[in-house]
Protein backbone atom coordinates (compact mmCIF):
# COMPACT_ATOMS: atom_id res chain seq x y z
CA UNK A 1 0.00 0.00 0.00
CA UNK A 2 1.27 3.22 -0.82
CA UNK A 3 0.48 5.93 1.18
CA UNK A 4 0.70 9.81 0.11
CA UNK A 5 -0.12 13.26 1.85
CA UNK A 6 -0.61 16.16 -0.83
CA UNK A 7 -0.39 19.58 0.19
CA UNK A 8 -3.33 20.44 -2.64
CA UNK A 9 -6.84 18.77 -3.81
CA UNK A 10 -4.99 19.37 -7.44
CA UNK A 11 -1.97 16.87 -6.10
CA UNK A 12 -4.22 15.16 -4.64
CA UNK A 13 -6.72 14.44 -8.13
CA UNK A 14 -3.21 13.76 -9.68
CA UNK A 15 -2.02 11.20 -7.57
CA UNK A 16 -5.79 9.18 -7.49
CA UNK A 17 -5.98 9.56 -11.30
CA UNK A 18 -2.60 7.84 -11.74
CA UNK A 19 -3.29 5.50 -8.97
CA UNK A 20 -3.32 1.71 -9.96
CA UNK A 21 -5.60 -0.64 -7.77
CA UNK A 22 -8.16 0.18 -5.53
CA UNK A 23 -7.35 3.89 -4.47
CA UNK A 24 -9.06 5.62 -1.17
CA UNK A 25 -8.92 9.05 0.17
CA UNK A 26 -8.15 8.99 4.39
CA UNK A 27 -10.26 11.25 5.98
CA UNK A 28 -11.06 10.27 9.57
CA UNK A 29 -10.26 6.97 8.56
CA UNK A 30 -13.08 5.45 10.59
CA UNK A 31 -14.62 3.22 7.75
CA UNK A 32 -11.58 3.26 5.28
CA UNK A 33 -9.41 1.41 8.35
CA UNK A 34 -12.16 -0.52 9.44
CA UNK A 35 -12.27 -2.11 5.75
CA UNK A 36 -8.72 -1.97 6.00
CA UNK A 37 -8.60 -3.91 9.20
CA UNK A 38 -11.19 -6.50 8.18
CA UNK A 39 -9.46 -7.59 4.92
CA UNK A 40 -12.98 -5.95 3.24
CA UNK A 41 -11.11 -3.28 1.45
CA UNK A 42 -7.17 -3.30 1.12
CA UNK A 43 -6.26 0.36 -0.61
CA UNK A 44 -3.36 -0.37 -3.20
CA UNK A 45 -3.31 3.83 -2.82
CA UNK A 46 -4.33 5.67 0.08
CA UNK A 47 -4.25 9.65 0.06
CA UNK A 48 -4.75 11.30 3.11
CA UNK A 49 -6.13 14.94 2.48
CA UNK A 50 -6.04 15.89 6.02
CA UNK A 51 -2.16 17.97 5.33
CA UNK A 52 -4.28 20.24 2.62
CA UNK A 53 -4.56 23.95 3.98
CA UNK A 54 -8.24 24.69 4.79
CA UNK A 55 -9.72 21.30 5.16
CA UNK A 56 -10.35 22.19 8.97
CA UNK A 57 -11.76 25.19 8.84
CA UNK A 58 -15.58 25.81 9.11
CA UNK A 59 -16.17 29.59 7.96
CA UNK A 60 -18.79 31.34 6.10
CA UNK A 61 -19.85 31.60 2.85
CA UNK A 62 -22.84 33.66 1.13
CA UNK A 63 -24.46 33.38 3.75
CA UNK A 64 -23.99 29.89 4.46
CA UNK A 65 -21.31 28.10 5.37
CA UNK A 66 -18.21 25.92 4.03
CA UNK A 67 -17.45 22.91 6.08
CA UNK A 68 -13.86 21.53 5.67
CA UNK A 69 -13.16 17.87 4.13
CA UNK A 70 -11.43 16.89 7.59
CA UNK A 71 -13.49 19.16 9.49
CA UNK A 72 -15.05 16.13 12.40
CA UNK A 73 -17.97 15.43 14.01
CA UNK A 74 -17.06 16.86 17.25
CA UNK A 75 -15.83 20.36 15.73
CA UNK A 76 -19.47 20.64 14.35
CA UNK A 77 -20.86 20.02 18.03
CA UNK A 78 -18.73 22.74 18.91
CA UNK A 79 -19.34 25.29 16.74
CA UNK A 80 -22.29 26.83 18.06
CA UNK A 81 -23.11 29.54 15.19
CA UNK A 82 -23.73 26.24 12.62
CA UNK A 83 -25.48 24.23 15.50
CA UNK A 84 -27.80 27.11 15.49
CA UNK A 85 -28.38 27.43 12.23
CA UNK A 86 -28.65 23.72 10.74
CA UNK A 87 -28.74 21.85 14.12
CA UNK A 88 -30.64 18.75 12.02
CA UNK A 89 -27.08 18.40 9.97
CA UNK A 90 -24.91 19.08 13.25
CA UNK A 91 -27.36 16.47 15.09
CA UNK A 92 -27.37 13.46 12.61
CA UNK A 93 -23.24 13.52 12.59
CA UNK A 94 -23.10 13.43 16.35
CA UNK A 95 -25.33 10.60 16.26
CA UNK A 96 -21.78 8.38 14.83
CA UNK A 97 -20.02 6.95 16.66
CA UNK A 98 -18.60 7.55 20.57
CA UNK A 99 -16.18 10.16 21.92
CA UNK A 100 -13.41 9.04 19.68
CA UNK A 101 -14.71 8.33 16.79
CA UNK A 102 -16.55 11.98 16.68
CA UNK A 103 -12.97 13.28 16.95
CA UNK A 104 -12.70 12.06 13.84
CA UNK A 105 -15.38 10.93 11.45
CA UNK A 106 -16.04 13.57 8.43
CA UNK A 107 -19.06 14.55 6.42
CA UNK A 108 -17.29 14.03 3.39
CA UNK A 109 -16.07 10.52 4.80
CA UNK A 110 -19.94 9.45 5.66
CA UNK A 111 -21.30 10.41 2.26
CA UNK A 112 -18.41 9.29 0.01
CA UNK A 113 -18.38 5.70 1.89
CA UNK A 114 -21.66 5.65 0.29
CA UNK A 115 -23.51 3.60 2.71
CA UNK A 116 -27.47 4.21 2.29
CA UNK A 117 -27.85 4.17 6.25
CA UNK A 118 -25.14 6.89 6.44
CA UNK A 119 -26.66 9.28 9.14
CA UNK A 120 -25.21 12.84 7.89
CA UNK A 121 -26.44 12.29 4.54
CA UNK A 122 -30.18 12.55 4.44
CA UNK A 123 -29.77 15.47 6.55
CA UNK A 124 -27.27 17.13 4.20
CA UNK A 125 -29.92 16.46 1.30
CA UNK A 126 -32.83 18.00 3.41
CA UNK A 127 -30.77 21.29 3.66
CA UNK A 128 -29.65 21.38 0.61
CA UNK A 129 -26.06 20.88 1.17
CA UNK A 130 -24.26 20.68 -2.22
CA UNK A 131 -20.33 19.23 -2.51
CA UNK A 132 -17.43 21.41 -4.21
CA UNK A 133 -15.12 18.78 -6.65
CA UNK A 134 -11.60 18.30 -7.99
CA UNK A 135 -10.54 16.32 -10.73
CA UNK A 136 -8.07 16.13 -13.18
CA UNK A 137 -10.03 18.10 -16.08
CA UNK A 138 -11.12 20.85 -13.64
CA UNK A 139 -13.61 21.52 -10.78
CA UNK A 140 -17.56 21.48 -10.09
CA UNK A 141 -20.34 21.09 -7.46
CA UNK A 142 -22.88 18.58 -7.40
CA UNK A 143 -25.72 18.28 -4.97
CA UNK A 144 -25.14 15.90 -1.82
CA UNK A 145 -28.41 13.59 -3.45
CA UNK A 146 -26.51 13.20 -6.28
CA UNK A 147 -23.26 11.92 -4.84
CA UNK A 148 -24.30 8.28 -3.83
CA UNK A 149 -25.45 6.23 -6.94
CA UNK A 150 -25.44 2.87 -4.61
CA UNK A 151 -24.42 0.84 -1.70
CA UNK A 152 -20.47 1.78 -1.21
CA UNK A 153 -20.74 3.45 -5.37
CA UNK A 154 -21.03 7.19 -5.70
CA UNK A 155 -21.16 9.13 -9.34
CA UNK A 156 -17.29 10.57 -8.71
CA UNK A 157 -14.79 9.80 -11.27
CA UNK A 158 -11.76 8.42 -10.67
CA UNK A 159 -9.04 11.25 -10.12
CA UNK A 160 -12.15 12.97 -8.35
CA UNK A 161 -12.05 14.44 -4.36
CA UNK A 162 -14.12 16.22 -2.53
CA UNK A 163 -12.86 19.68 -1.23
CA UNK A 164 -15.92 21.07 0.55
CA UNK A 165 -19.05 21.14 2.09
CA UNK A 166 -21.07 23.94 1.14
CA UNK A 167 -24.71 24.13 3.48
CA UNK A 168 -26.61 27.25 2.16
CA UNK A 169 -27.54 30.39 4.14
CA UNK A 170 -30.18 29.90 6.83
CA UNK A 171 -32.38 32.88 5.93
CA UNK A 172 -35.46 33.21 8.59
CA UNK A 173 -37.92 31.29 10.01
CA UNK A 174 -36.39 27.75 8.73
CA UNK A 175 -35.75 24.63 10.53
CA UNK A 176 -34.24 21.45 9.85
CA UNK A 177 -33.96 17.87 11.71
CA UNK A 178 -32.57 14.45 11.99
CA UNK A 179 -34.22 11.30 13.78
CA UNK A 180 -33.22 7.74 12.98
CA UNK A 181 -34.35 4.57 14.19
CA UNK A 182 -32.20 1.86 15.79
CA UNK A 183 -32.62 -1.36 17.82
CA UNK A 184 -30.19 -0.21 20.70
CA UNK A 185 -29.78 3.52 21.85
CA UNK A 186 -26.19 4.32 20.89
CA UNK A 187 -23.70 2.88 18.77
CA UNK A 188 -25.70 0.85 15.82
CA UNK A 189 -26.52 1.70 12.31
CA UNK A 190 -29.90 3.15 11.34
CA UNK A 191 -32.43 1.02 10.40
CA UNK A 192 -34.30 4.20 9.05
CA UNK A 193 -33.33 7.96 9.09
CA UNK A 194 -34.94 11.01 8.44
CA UNK A 195 -34.24 14.39 7.59
CA UNK A 196 -36.60 17.16 7.27
CA UNK A 197 -35.82 21.11 6.20
CA UNK A 198 -38.70 23.71 6.42
CA UNK A 199 -39.64 27.44 5.63
CA UNK A 200 -42.24 28.95 7.08
CA UNK A 201 -44.19 31.97 6.36
CA UNK A 202 -46.34 32.70 9.35
CA UNK A 203 -47.29 29.26 10.36
CA UNK A 204 -47.45 27.62 7.38
CA UNK A 205 -44.87 26.15 5.57
CA UNK A 206 -43.76 27.56 1.96
CA UNK A 207 -40.50 25.58 1.71
CA UNK A 208 -40.22 21.72 2.50
CA UNK A 209 -37.37 18.79 1.49
CA UNK A 210 -37.38 15.32 3.27
CA UNK A 211 -35.61 12.99 2.96
CA UNK A 212 -35.01 9.22 3.96
CA UNK A 213 -32.16 6.62 4.62
CA UNK A 214 -31.47 3.32 5.00
CA UNK A 215 -34.94 2.36 3.06
CA UNK A 216 -33.54 2.47 -0.29
CA UNK A 217 -30.13 1.20 -2.07
CA UNK A 218 -28.88 5.25 -2.06
CA UNK A 219 -30.22 8.06 0.49
CA UNK A 220 -33.87 9.25 -0.89
CA UNK A 221 -34.75 12.53 -1.57
CA UNK A 222 -38.86 12.42 -1.31
CA UNK A 223 -40.45 15.22 -3.28
CA UNK A 224 -44.18 14.00 -2.81
CA UNK A 225 -43.17 14.15 0.91
CA UNK A 226 -42.80 17.33 0.48
CA UNK A 227 -45.54 18.35 -1.10
CA UNK A 228 -47.99 17.01 1.50
CA UNK A 229 -46.89 19.95 3.84
CA UNK A 230 -46.28 22.83 1.98
CA UNK A 231 -48.95 24.78 2.31
CA UNK A 232 -50.19 23.27 5.24
CA UNK A 233 -49.78 24.54 9.31
CA UNK A 234 -48.61 20.67 9.58
CA UNK A 235 -51.81 20.23 10.96
CA UNK A 236 -53.08 16.35 11.68
CA UNK A 237 -54.28 16.21 7.81
CA UNK A 238 -50.66 17.19 6.81
CA UNK A 239 -48.57 14.73 9.03
CA UNK A 240 -50.37 11.98 7.83
CA UNK A 241 -50.20 12.57 4.37
CA UNK A 242 -46.25 13.09 5.21
CA UNK A 243 -46.01 10.15 6.55
CA UNK A 244 -48.02 8.27 3.81
CA UNK A 245 -45.93 9.62 0.88
CA UNK A 246 -42.51 9.17 3.49
CA UNK A 247 -43.83 5.39 3.39
CA UNK A 248 -44.65 4.77 0.40
CA UNK A 249 -41.11 5.98 -1.33
CA UNK A 250 -39.86 3.16 0.78
CA UNK A 251 -37.97 0.70 -1.14
CA UNK A 252 -36.32 -1.07 2.03
CA UNK A 253 -34.73 -4.71 2.04
CA UNK A 254 -35.74 -7.25 4.54
CA UNK A 255 -32.96 -8.22 7.01
CA UNK A 256 -32.91 -9.22 11.00
CA UNK A 257 -32.63 -5.70 11.35
CA UNK A 258 -35.72 -4.95 10.28
CA UNK A 259 -38.28 -6.11 8.48
CA UNK A 260 -39.52 -4.51 5.15
CA UNK A 261 -42.84 -3.32 6.68
CA UNK A 262 -41.10 -2.45 9.86
CA UNK A 263 -38.59 -0.20 7.74
CA UNK A 264 -41.95 1.36 5.89
CA UNK A 265 -43.54 1.87 8.69
CA UNK A 266 -41.36 3.72 10.87
CA UNK A 267 -40.08 5.58 7.62
CA UNK A 268 -43.49 7.48 7.90
CA UNK A 269 -43.54 8.20 11.76
CA UNK A 270 -39.70 9.12 11.93
CA UNK A 271 -41.30 11.74 9.21
CA UNK A 272 -43.77 13.14 11.59
CA UNK A 273 -41.68 13.52 14.09
CA UNK A 274 -39.05 15.01 12.91
CA UNK A 275 -41.12 17.70 10.51
CA UNK A 276 -42.57 18.63 14.07
CA UNK A 277 -39.31 19.28 15.24
CA UNK A 278 -38.14 20.97 11.87
CA UNK A 279 -41.57 23.30 12.67
CA UNK A 280 -40.78 24.25 15.98
CA UNK A 281 -37.20 25.15 15.20
CA UNK A 282 -38.31 27.26 12.44
CA UNK A 283 -40.38 29.28 14.87
CA UNK A 284 -43.70 27.74 14.01
CA UNK A 285 -44.67 26.68 17.44
CA UNK A 286 -48.09 26.30 18.41
CA UNK B 1 9.13 1.37 3.82
CA UNK B 2 8.73 4.92 5.17
CA UNK B 3 10.33 5.52 8.38
CA UNK B 4 7.98 7.14 11.06
CA UNK B 5 9.09 9.27 14.28
CA UNK B 6 7.04 10.37 17.50
CA UNK B 7 7.18 10.91 20.99
CA UNK B 8 5.71 7.83 23.07
CA UNK B 9 5.42 8.39 26.91
CA UNK B 10 7.70 10.59 26.51
CA UNK B 11 10.56 9.03 24.75
CA UNK B 12 11.48 10.14 20.89
CA UNK B 13 10.91 6.62 19.08
CA UNK B 14 11.49 6.07 15.15
CA UNK B 15 11.04 3.15 13.48
CA UNK B 16 10.47 1.85 9.75
CA UNK B 17 6.91 0.55 9.14
CA UNK B 18 4.38 -0.99 6.39
CA UNK B 19 1.87 2.12 5.49
CA UNK B 20 -0.84 0.06 6.55
CA UNK B 21 0.47 -0.79 9.99
CA UNK B 22 -2.01 0.39 12.44
CA UNK B 23 -0.97 2.50 15.09
CA UNK B 24 -2.06 0.09 17.91
CA UNK B 25 0.14 -2.73 15.85
CA UNK B 26 2.87 0.17 16.01
CA UNK B 27 2.78 0.02 19.92
CA UNK B 28 2.63 -3.44 20.86
CA UNK B 29 4.79 -5.19 18.19
CA UNK B 30 7.18 -2.65 17.34
CA UNK B 31 7.83 -0.75 20.99
CA UNK B 32 6.26 -4.00 22.97
CA UNK B 33 3.95 -1.12 24.86
CA UNK B 34 1.31 -4.62 25.27
CA UNK B 35 -0.95 -2.79 27.76
CA UNK B 36 -2.78 -1.08 25.04
CA UNK B 37 -5.09 -4.09 24.18
CA UNK B 38 -7.28 -4.77 20.80
CA UNK B 39 -10.59 -6.39 21.13
CA UNK B 40 -12.19 -5.95 18.48
CA UNK B 41 -12.11 -5.68 14.81
CA UNK B 42 -14.59 -2.78 14.18
CA UNK B 43 -13.55 -0.31 16.21
CA UNK B 44 -16.09 -0.34 18.60
CA UNK B 45 -14.48 -1.93 22.22
CA UNK B 46 -12.05 1.08 22.87
CA UNK B 47 -9.53 -1.49 24.74
CA UNK B 48 -7.05 0.35 22.40
CA UNK B 49 -7.65 4.22 23.45
CA UNK B 50 -4.73 5.84 23.75
CA UNK B 51 -3.74 9.62 23.90
CA UNK B 52 -2.27 11.36 20.93
CA UNK B 53 -1.60 15.11 21.32
CA UNK B 54 -3.73 14.67 24.49
CA UNK B 55 -6.82 13.96 23.14
CA UNK B 56 -8.49 10.05 23.11
CA UNK B 57 -7.86 8.05 19.75
CA UNK B 58 -8.70 4.64 18.72
CA UNK B 59 -5.08 3.05 18.36
CA UNK B 60 -6.77 0.46 16.42
CA UNK B 61 -8.41 3.13 13.91
CA UNK B 62 -5.39 5.21 12.74
CA UNK B 63 -2.17 4.48 10.94
CA UNK B 64 1.37 4.59 12.30
CA UNK B 65 2.45 7.13 9.51
CA UNK B 66 -0.43 9.17 10.14
CA UNK B 67 1.29 10.32 13.64
CA UNK B 68 4.77 11.63 12.49
CA UNK B 69 5.94 14.05 15.14
CA UNK B 70 2.91 13.32 17.32
CA UNK B 71 3.39 13.29 20.81
CA UNK B 72 1.39 9.73 22.35
CA UNK B 73 0.66 8.04 25.61
CA UNK B 74 -0.54 4.34 26.32
CA UNK B 75 -1.70 3.40 29.75
CA UNK B 76 1.93 2.59 30.66
CA UNK B 77 3.03 6.31 30.28
CA UNK B 78 0.25 7.09 33.24
CA UNK B 79 2.30 6.61 36.40
CA UNK B 80 4.86 8.90 37.76
CA UNK B 81 7.74 7.84 39.91
CA UNK B 82 6.38 4.57 40.85
CA UNK B 83 2.86 6.72 41.52
CA UNK B 84 -0.44 5.47 39.87
CA UNK B 85 -2.04 8.54 38.11
CA UNK B 86 -5.32 9.58 39.89
CA UNK B 87 -7.58 7.41 37.24
CA UNK B 88 -5.63 4.49 37.94
CA UNK B 89 -5.92 4.58 41.69
CA UNK B 90 -9.50 5.34 41.76
CA UNK B 91 -10.29 2.38 39.26
CA UNK B 92 -7.88 0.17 41.77
CA UNK B 93 -9.87 1.93 45.02
CA UNK B 94 -13.63 1.88 43.69
CA UNK B 95 -13.40 -2.26 41.98
CA UNK B 96 -13.57 -0.57 38.79
CA UNK B 97 -12.07 -3.43 36.94
CA UNK B 98 -12.77 -7.42 36.69
CA UNK B 99 -10.53 -9.21 34.08
CA UNK B 100 -9.08 -6.13 33.26
CA UNK B 101 -8.99 -6.44 29.71
CA UNK B 102 -10.97 -3.23 28.84
CA UNK B 103 -9.40 -1.45 31.95
CA UNK B 104 -6.59 0.35 29.28
CA UNK B 105 -8.81 1.93 26.93
CA UNK B 106 -11.25 2.56 30.33
CA UNK B 107 -8.72 4.30 31.92
CA UNK B 108 -6.97 6.30 28.52
CA UNK B 109 -10.76 7.26 27.76
CA UNK B 110 -11.60 8.58 31.45
CA UNK B 111 -9.09 10.42 31.69
CA UNK B 112 -10.08 12.33 28.04
CA UNK B 113 -13.26 12.74 29.51
CA UNK B 114 -12.08 14.36 32.77
CA UNK B 115 -9.72 16.66 31.01
CA UNK B 116 -13.30 18.13 28.80
CA UNK B 117 -15.83 17.89 31.53
CA UNK B 118 -14.04 18.24 35.05
CA UNK B 119 -17.28 17.88 36.90
CA UNK B 120 -18.89 15.05 35.38
CA UNK B 121 -22.55 13.73 36.95
CA UNK B 122 -23.16 10.03 35.88
CA UNK B 123 -25.08 10.37 32.90
CA UNK B 124 -21.82 12.63 31.29
CA UNK B 125 -19.76 9.94 32.25
CA UNK B 126 -21.73 7.30 30.56
CA UNK B 127 -22.26 9.08 27.90
CA UNK B 128 -18.34 9.69 27.65
CA UNK B 129 -17.41 6.36 27.66
CA UNK B 130 -19.63 5.38 25.01
CA UNK B 131 -17.22 4.00 22.58
CA UNK B 132 -15.50 1.59 25.76
CA UNK B 133 -17.24 -1.77 26.02
CA UNK B 134 -16.56 -3.75 29.11
CA UNK B 135 -17.96 -7.45 29.35
CA UNK B 136 -17.63 -7.82 33.53
CA UNK B 137 -18.22 -4.97 35.53
CA UNK B 138 -21.50 -3.87 34.70
CA UNK B 139 -20.36 -0.34 34.08
CA UNK B 140 -21.24 0.85 37.45
CA UNK B 141 -17.93 0.45 39.50
CA UNK B 142 -16.24 2.05 36.45
CA UNK B 143 -18.63 4.97 36.70
CA UNK B 144 -18.12 5.44 40.24
CA UNK B 145 -14.22 5.19 39.68
CA UNK B 146 -14.43 7.53 37.32
CA UNK B 147 -16.52 10.33 39.54
CA UNK B 148 -13.97 9.49 42.70
CA UNK B 149 -11.12 10.61 39.58
CA UNK B 150 -12.72 13.61 38.71
CA UNK B 151 -13.19 14.88 42.68
CA UNK B 152 -9.14 13.76 43.16
CA UNK B 153 -7.78 15.41 39.89
CA UNK B 154 -9.66 18.53 41.39
CA UNK B 155 -12.98 19.02 39.57
C1 LIG C 1 -17.62 2.51 16.05
C2 LIG C 1 -18.19 3.15 14.81
C3 LIG C 1 -19.48 3.66 14.83
C4 LIG C 1 -20.04 4.25 13.69
N1 LIG C 1 -21.31 4.74 13.77
C5 LIG C 1 -21.88 5.29 12.67
C6 LIG C 1 -23.23 5.80 12.74
O1 LIG C 1 -23.88 5.77 13.78
N2 LIG C 1 -23.75 6.35 11.60
C7 LIG C 1 -23.04 6.43 10.44
O2 LIG C 1 -23.57 6.96 9.47
N3 LIG C 1 -21.78 5.96 10.36
C8 LIG C 1 -21.18 5.39 11.43
N4 LIG C 1 -19.89 4.90 11.35
C9 LIG C 1 -19.18 4.94 10.06
C10 LIG C 1 -18.19 6.11 9.88
O3 LIG C 1 -17.72 6.57 11.14
C11 LIG C 1 -18.82 7.30 9.14
O4 LIG C 1 -19.25 6.88 7.88
C12 LIG C 1 -17.82 8.48 9.00
O5 LIG C 1 -18.53 9.67 8.75
C13 LIG C 1 -16.79 8.28 7.92
O6 LIG C 1 -15.97 9.44 7.86
P1 LIG C 1 -14.37 9.35 7.81
O7 LIG C 1 -13.89 10.76 7.74
O8 LIG C 1 -13.84 8.54 8.92
O9 LIG C 1 -14.19 8.61 6.42
P2 LIG C 1 -12.96 7.75 5.85
O10 LIG C 1 -12.98 6.40 6.45
O11 LIG C 1 -11.71 8.53 5.93
O12 LIG C 1 -13.43 7.67 4.32
C14 LIG C 1 -14.64 7.01 3.95
C15 LIG C 1 -14.80 6.98 2.43
O13 LIG C 1 -14.92 8.29 1.91
C16 LIG C 1 -13.95 8.53 0.90
N5 LIG C 1 -13.52 9.90 1.05
C17 LIG C 1 -13.09 10.49 2.22
N6 LIG C 1 -12.80 11.78 1.98
C18 LIG C 1 -13.03 12.01 0.66
C19 LIG C 1 -12.92 13.15 -0.19
N7 LIG C 1 -12.51 14.35 0.31
N8 LIG C 1 -13.26 13.04 -1.49
C20 LIG C 1 -13.70 11.84 -1.99
N9 LIG C 1 -13.84 10.73 -1.24
C21 LIG C 1 -13.51 10.82 0.06
C22 LIG C 1 -12.85 7.51 1.13
O14 LIG C 1 -12.18 7.19 -0.08
C23 LIG C 1 -13.63 6.33 1.68
O15 LIG C 1 -14.17 5.57 0.64
C24 LIG C 1 -19.29 4.32 12.49
C25 LIG C 1 -17.99 3.82 12.45
C26 LIG C 1 -17.43 3.24 13.59
C27 LIG C 1 -16.03 2.72 13.53
S1 LIG D 1 -9.54 -2.63 19.30
FE1 LIG D 1 -11.67 -2.39 19.60
S2 LIG D 1 -11.88 -0.27 19.30
FE2 LIG D 1 -9.81 -0.54 18.91
S1 LIG E 1 -13.09 -5.70 33.34
FE1 LIG E 1 -13.30 -7.36 31.98
S2 LIG E 1 -13.89 -6.33 30.19
FE2 LIG E 1 -13.97 -4.76 31.61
Amino acid sequence: MQYHTPGSFDDAATIAAKAEGVTRFLAGGTDVLVQLRADMVTPDVLIDIKHIDGVSDIAREDGGWRIGVAVTGAEMTEHPELDKEWPGVVEAMDLIGSTQIQGRATLVGNLCNGSPAADSVPAMIAAGASVSVVGPDGSRTIKVEDVPTGPGRTSLEKGEVVSAVHLPARGDNGGDAYLRFIPRTEMDIAVVGCGVNLRLDGDRVAEARVSLGAVAPTVLLVEEAAQAVIGTTLDAAALEALSAAASAACKPINDKRGTIEFRTHVAGVLAKRAAKIAYDRAGGAK
Amino acid sequence: MPNVSMTVNGKAVSAEVEPRTLLVQFLREKLSLTGTHVGCDTSQCGACVVHVNGKSVKACTTLAVQHEGADVTTIEGLAQNGELHPMQEAFKEHHGLQCGFCTPGMVMSAIDLVKTHPNPDEKTIREGLEGNICRCTGYHNIVKAVKAAADNMGG
